[in-house]
């Protein structure tokens, strides 16, 4: 990577982002896949930071999820948006930030539209008022919450109890950033750095101590591309997706992989499982996986979290040798206990991938 | 090896630098309408033996030019010859598939 023509790509490519008050609106997979992250960006932007960061239990799915399965109209979408854009509309805020990749670009798709078809946006405006007698504003600004952590990223490493330094060495440990499609794919100007080398994660792995490593595909797809892993037939397309991108990031040794989109970790994590038990191959050192991380997680991490608050358990990769190698303590014999110490059962190992 | 009810694909990536298309720039030689196909598709759609047999003359042209082997889907040719009646291009893809088995014979 020539990084000073790097540098030139992402000043290209800057978004205003607002230092406080942002209504915040959640994934529909998120909690499910891991759990703690979006308890831990609003632990961190709240509470650490202390920022304004609003939430209205009544905000719905944005309708992304099914819009890229191609399952609802797009004016259907449009009209679930109106209605989002509308509750934050009521609660005074002006700035919306996403906590999904897929919302994200769902958003700036929908901003587009209305703007190039206003007539559109008035039809929209007509069935929100219709179905649920609601007006709204458009949002001021939009962004991801990726974009609010990259802001915040120097705040976060002065707070920070750790690095992403290899405590044995002193060594920065070697990242590979992740970025999900709908983030810089569809609207690069939306995005921080652009498409071709989003800044966003890279930046919080500088600011963190760490080093990104670039790779032929770094680009590439995780895999999960909602049709090809929601239809069971193409799930050999999603997983030879992943394997893909793992085979050209193998030759670089990384440590740790950090993603800001709810699919790109799932799959991550979970298709080195699944090609580990195919062909008996792993990525990581001594039998290992890579371990997948969202950036709340690794920001919870740096931030001396708790990894087993931090959701750590229910990744299929172990990461405990990541913690090891950043010095983080950790009770084993806590792993699987969670709530009142009660015991959460142990999963079954894999026969070929290396787990605790 | 477990079950998943799907596995792997071969990676269908191209080394551009390592493929052989000594066949296809032979046909191009002796037919040079094979290089004005679009892959239209319209000569595979037509085809009498591609339902039972796997048999794609857009298949056959894009192989040669990927240095692909593409002997056994020319085996099911029964040179009817109703690809060239469609061929929007005017391409005599009979005498394409006649040519290809002459260059692999030689």
């Amino acid at each position: 990577m020539i990084y000073e023509g790097k540098q030139k790509i992402w000043s290209d490519y800057q978004k205003e982002i607002p230092d406080d008050h942002w209504y915040f609106v959640r994934s529909c997979i998120r909690q499910n896949f891991f759990p703690a992250s979006e308890r831990m960006f609003t632990e961190i932007t709240r509470n650490r930071l202390g920022k304004d960061i609003y939430e209205n239990p009544y905000h719905t799915t944005c309708g992304g999820i099914a819009y890229h399965c191609d399952t609802i109209p797009q004016e259907t979408v449009m009209t679930i948006v109106a209605r989002q854009f509308a509750l934050m509309t009521e609660a005074g805020y002006e700035n919306y930030v996403a906590s999904c990749i897929t919302s994200f670009g769902n958003y700036a798709e929908i901003l587009e539209t209305w703007r190039e078809f206003p007539e559109l946006e008035a039809r929209i405006r007509e069935n929100l008022w219709k179905a649920c007698k609601k007006e709204f504003n458009k949002p001021k600004n939009l962004a991801h919450t990726s974009d609010l952590i990259y802001h915040w990223r120097e705040k976060i490493a002065e707070l920070g109890k750790f690095r992403l330094v290899d405590k044995e060495t002193g060594e920065p440990l070697r990242i590979v950033e992740h970025i999900g499609c709908h983030y810089a794919k569809m609207f690069p100007h939306k995005a921080v750095g652009g498409a071709e080398y989003p800044y966003v994660l890279a930046g919080m792995v500088e600011s963190w101590g760490g080093q990104v490593v670039d790779y032929p595909e770094r680009r590439h797809c995780c895999g999960y591309g909602f049709r090809q892993y929601h239809v069971k037939a193409n799930r050999g397309y999603s997983v030879s997706n992943t394997h893909k991108k793992f085979e050209s990031m193998e030759p670089f040794h990384p440590d740790a992989i950090i993603t800001n989109c709810p699919g790109c970790p799932y799959f991550l994590d979970r298709w080195q499982y699944v090609i580990a038990e195919q062909t008996g191959k792993t990525y990581g050192r001594n039998g290992f996986g890579i371990p997948v991380f969202t950036y709340e997680e690794i920001a919870g991490l740096i931030l001396g979290y708790d990894p087993w608050d931090l959701g750590l358990q229910l990744h299929q990769v172990a990461v405990e040798p990541f913690l090891d190698k950043i010095g983080i303590e950790y009770d084993p014999k806590a792993k699987y206990l969670g709530l009142n110490k009660e015991d959460i059962m142990r999963p079954e190992l894999p026969t070929s991938l290396k787990c605790f | 090896m477990a079950d998943f009810g799907f596995r792997l694909s071969k990676s269908s990536t191209l080394d551009l630098d390592r493929i052989d298309t000594k066949v296809y720039d032979r046909l191009c030689d002796t037919d040079p309408d094979a290089r004005t196909c679009m892959a239209c598709g319209s000569c595979s759609a037509t085809c009498t033996a591609a339902p039972f047999s796997g048999m794609s003359m857009r298949k056959v042209i894009l192989g040669l030019q990927r240095g692909q082997d593409v002997r056994p889907m020319l085996s099911n040719c029964m040179l009817c010859g109703k690809c060239t009646m469609v061929c929007p291009r005017g391409i005599n893809t009979r005498h394409l598939i006649l040519s290809i088995c002459r260059i692999y014979d030689r």
